[in-house]
């Protein structure tokens, strides 16, 4: 019970102080799931980023139903999915109520200038974290940094890229396992 | 008979966008705007304008709000759950069969390749943030700190985003 209730107030955490959607929300959940209540390994917590990708929906609603249901089965997936999607929904109930009207607001604008580039920071750093848990060799790297390359320049989906390095890597380490 | 028919359309938005967020939004767009009608394209831009700003996943703010203009807090509440429902399934099945499968050696060697490609993903991810973000030296000054302190001095994201919306308030 104690613990359901922990969960879901960091994903309700995660949800409410999330902005940009998608991986902005990577370094807290990141900091929060992994770093600070060790729910899930940094092994982890990368194949459940591939699965986010490869899978529809939101990858904040596909992570916090996959640590719920490591935790606490369906019971936990259901009450760390309603954590996260809690305060959007309230947020925006309340904006569409009471402060759509507000929507041109000079200091806002400055704010979110200000956040942007926090935002894009973050997001560095829980690049910064997740290499440093990977023990990386000049291999990963190379991996690492063409994925950069077919997504920013060639535009390929990441779908594709995905599928292609899981079984690309089950026919390397099968043919490995031969070799021996 | 709005609520059945949004609940079903967020649920086809939600079961068939890869990618999370803003993948979403040519579908959305399509199903709001051109199959249903309930809302003009200057009213959907607008609404993409808020949701953007707004804390959580772009996919729950768009259906919250598309929801509650097409129908009041039921069409949100329709919208939202629609829209997560398949993931929760998807993830769901997913999560049982790896906890079955974690011990096959495929499942090992199929993650320890897609490991590094993760990592360049949330690279690209970052790359693109910051290339509509570090607009000039003062949101590349708050950028470079931030990064410095989140990485190496472990201050929290969320005192990073409050941080930076200040200094935004104050220098710009």
């Amino acid at each position: 019970m104690k613990l359901l209730f922990k969960m879901f107030n960091t994903f309700f955490k995660i949800g409410a102080f999330t902005i940009g959607g998608g991986y902005a929300m990577l370094p807290l959940i990141q900091d929060e799931v992994v770093e600070k209540n060790k729910w899930l390994t940094p092994e982890e917590f990368m194949d459940i980023l591939a699965i986010a990708e490869v899978t529809p929906g939101p990858v904040a609603v596909n992570t916090s139903t996959y640590v719920g249901y490591k935790m606490a089965g369906i019971k936990g997936a259901l009450i760390c999915t309603l954590g996260t999607v809690l305060p959007s929904f309230t947020i925006i109930l309340l904006i569409v109520k009471f402060f759509w009207q507000y929507r041109e607001n000079p200091t806002i604008d400055k704010v979110f200038l200000g956040i942007r580039p926090a935002v894009a920071a973050l997001i560095f750093s829980a690049v910064y974290k997740l290499g440093r848990n990977m023990q990386l060799n000049i291999q990963k790297i190379i991996g690492a940094a063409l994925t950069v390359f077919a997504i920013i320049i060639l535009d390929i989906s990441p779908i594709i890229i995905i599928l292609i390095a899981a079984f690309g890597s089950i026919g390397y380490f099968k043919h490995k396992e031969k070799g021996i | 008979m709005n609520i059945l028919k949004l609940f079903l359309s967020f649920l086809k938005i939600g079961a068939f966008s890869f990618g999370g967020g803003y993948a979403m939004l040519p579908l959305i767009r399509k199903e709001i705007i051109e199959v249903h009608g309930w809302l003009t394209v200057k009213e959907f831009i607008d609404i993409l304008a808020v949701v953007e700003m707004t804390p959580g996943p772009v996919a729950i703010n768009s259906a919250t709000f598309l929801g509650y203009k097409v129908a009041g807090i039921w069409g949100s509440i329709a919208a939202t759950v629609g829209v997560i429902l398949p993931s929760i399934v998807i993830i769901l099945i997913i999560a049982h069969f790896l906890s079955k499968f974690r011990e096959s050696p495929y499942v090992d060697y199929a993650f320890r390749g897609i490991r590094p490609v993760v990592l360049g993903l949330v690279t690209s991810a970052a790359l693109t943030v910051a290339k509509d973000a570090i607009i000039d030296i003062k949101s590349l000054i708050i950028g470079g700190v931030l990064f410095y302190f989140v990485s190496f001095k472990d201050m929290h994201p969320i005192a990073a985003i409050i941080l930076a919306g200040i200094a935004g308030a104050i220098i710009y």
